[in-house]
């Protein structure tokens, strides 16, 4: 099995189309953080207006942190289409390259095929993630300095930062975890389709939806909602509540893993029994 | 012409066996009750027209497609109950080979060798220098043409050193120096390198040249199979006999009784007799000052071939 991951692996990290959400991050983070040196404070001022007439702001709250926090909103749409990129072209590559025929008729069985294509989807989602966060904080400490952080949700709160760092290691782990659901959609996706535009389009697609369903306030939508697996996706906010609702992240985590199982289960499900005719 | 079989249990020398097998999409059938056998050392001949059901029945042998129905033995193991067992000792190409272009040949191998169990970087380079790819190991696949890739084909399917290699028409789309280079292949794994060949093909004449048994495909169903001899032997035998003048030419023959399906084609006729007395026909055509441009024996596996077929499109 090892052999066959290490396989797998020096397949994709050996493709041009790997490198491709790396290279964004490379542009997008560094351009970001920049501009957020040149122009950030009047971010700050804007978003703290109506704030400033009752309360005193003192310190460097304007910081590499607050930038780091504002980057993961990126989690939502931008780095799922990047991790589908390499996810959805997990089994639709290989139909797609016509390496089915090569594969499928070797004496070893599909599901360890299978197991270790997902494998790799996993440890390529988990670098990603890693790379995100490390790039996003290593630039924006050095360049925007340290300080307390401001988090916007229902309200301001103002963690000291003694108390930030271990939440992002936290936050970071939790969306590596809650991308782990969405690269196991597109994983599940690529399972059917000869393509891969297919699957990413599709897990984009499904993250549109979601998101639709869980923003627009119509109470049809409030019921189906707890059966979206995007509603749970918002796990690592949390992290940056206080008091942490450990037990709300306990929970959403283990739905969060249980729609990742569903969707491998589903993926296996179809695979050992897909007739490759093309 | 239509060959029943009976099978019993499998004899040592049959490697493969198939029994009943059967493959419907929806309410086509694309292979129905195909029952062969292939024997230890055989060079196999699987013939049939284009969307007789051969890729089907290729892609049932190794797995990638479920059959509707039957089953396939290799080695007399069953492939629906032992399938890594089964296929151990199988190689093969499934129409084009296609591989990770962006990848070495000798790293595609060595992807191919973890599937079959793991392989030593002396066995790959082995053969890669076999199907003359030696000094091209490193290169990308997407720089090799396509003979070439078929080469590495056959090298994918030979990594494992197994005993039965399943090739799904090597020849297509290779010049004829590349096809004859594939057929020298092919005779040599069967004769220095006592490897079986089941050897799919619609080019009839290549067949004829490398296999010893062969099966007849069409519509899904299997019209017949056997020993390419024998199956010519039973085949009806033409001779192609082109003269002038064409009248006096029709006239001996007419008086041959021998000869018999006398029929016209464009610049002379076919006439179905046995083969030994072309010499007396074509004397008694210079005794009749008839001048004989041609006297062209017809029995290739094309023809008999080409006859099967179109006597089951027929019916």
């Amino acid at each position: 099995m090892i052999r066959l991951i290490y396989f797998e692996l020096l397949k994709t990290f050996l493709k041009k189309r790997t490198y491709i959400g790396f290279a964004i991050i490379l542009l997008i983070v560094p351009l970001i953080e920049v501009a957020m040196k040149l122009e950030g404070g009047r971010f700050l001022q804007a978003t703290t207006r109506s704030l400033q007439q009752d309360f005193f702001f003192v310190g460097n709250l304007f910081n590499g942190w607050l930038v780091s926090y504002n980057m993961m909103n990126s989690l939502w749409v931008h780095i799922p289409l990047l991790v589908s990129f390499v996810a959805g072209d997990m089994l639709a590559g290989e139909a797609t390259a016509g390496t089915y025929r090569l594969i499928l008729i070797r004496p070893v069985s599909r599901t360890r095929i299978l197991l270790s294509k997902y494998v790799t989807t996993v440890l390529y989602t988990l670098i990603f993630v890693f790379f995100l966060g490390a790039l996003s904080i290593g630039m924006a400490l050095p360049l925007l300095g340290r300080g307390d952080l401001v988090v916007f949700n229902r309200g301001i709160l103002i963690l000291p930062e003694a108390d930030v760092a271990w939440r992002f290691i936290v936050a970071y782990g939790l969306a590596a975890w809650m991308m782990l659901t969405i690269a196991s959609l597109s994983f599940f996706l690529s399972s059917f389709v000869e393509n891969a535009i297919g699957p990413i389009v599709g897990t984009m697609g499904v993250l549109i939806v979601s998101l639709v369903v869980l923003t627009i306030p119509v109470e049809l939508f409030e019921s189906i909602r707890p059966y979206l697996f995007m509603y749970y996706t918002n796990v690592w906010q949390k992290v940056f509540m206080d008091p942490v609702p450990w037990t709300a992240i306990g929970n959403d985590a283990l739905v969060l893993g249980g729609y990742s199982a569903a969707f491998l289960g589903a993926t296996w499900f179809i695979f050992v029994r897909k007739d490759i005719v093309s | 012409m239509r060959f029943n079989h009976t099978y019993g249990p499998l004899s040592a020398d049959v490697i493969l066996q198939t029994t009943n097998l059967s493959k419907r999409y929806r309410k086509r059938w694309a292979v129905r009750n195909l029952n062969l056998e292939v024997h230890r050392g055989d060079v196999f001949g699987f013939l049939g027209p284009n969307g007789a059901g051969k890729s089907t029945t290729i892609r049932m042998l190794l797995s990638l497609i479920k059959p509707t129905a039957g089953d396939v033995h290799l080695f007399g193991r069953s492939l629906h109950t032992e399938r890594n067992h089964a296929l151990k000792s199988v190689g093969g190409i499934v129409e084009k080979p296609d591989f990770y272009l962006y990848l070495s040949a000798y790293r595609n191998l060595e992807i191919v060798g973890a599937l079959n169990g793991g392989t030593s970087r002396e066995r790959i380079l082995e053969v890669l220098g076999l199907v003359g790819l030696g000094q091209r190991v490193s290169d990308t696949v997407k720089t090799y043409s396509h003979g070439m890739k078929q080469r590495l084909g056959i090298a994918q399917a030979l990594l494992s050193d197994p005993e039965l290699v399943v090739l799904d028409e090597p020849t297509n789309g290779l010049d004829p120096q590349g096809m004859k280079e594939i057929r020298d292949l092919i005779h040599h794994l069967s004769h220095d390198r006592k490897k079986t060949i089941f050897l799919s093909s619609h080019l009839l004449n290549e067949v004829e040249l490398v296999a010893n048994r062969m099966a007849i495909i069409n519509k899904g169903e299997l019209v017949t199979q056997g020993e390419v001899k024998k199956l010519l032997e039973e085949g009806e035998k033409y001779v192609l006999l082109l003269g002038k003048p064409k009248k006096k030419l029709l006239e001996v023959l007419g008086k041959q009784l021998y000869a018999t399906h006398i029929r016209e084609i464009d610049d002379g006729f076919e006439v179905a007799m046995p083969f030994d007395l072309v010499p007396k026909l074509n004397r008694a055509m210079v005794r009749n000052h008839v001048e004989v441009q041609a006297m062209i024996p017809r029995r290739s596996l094309e023809d008999f071939f080409l006859s099967i077929t179109e006597n089951e499109s027929k019916a």
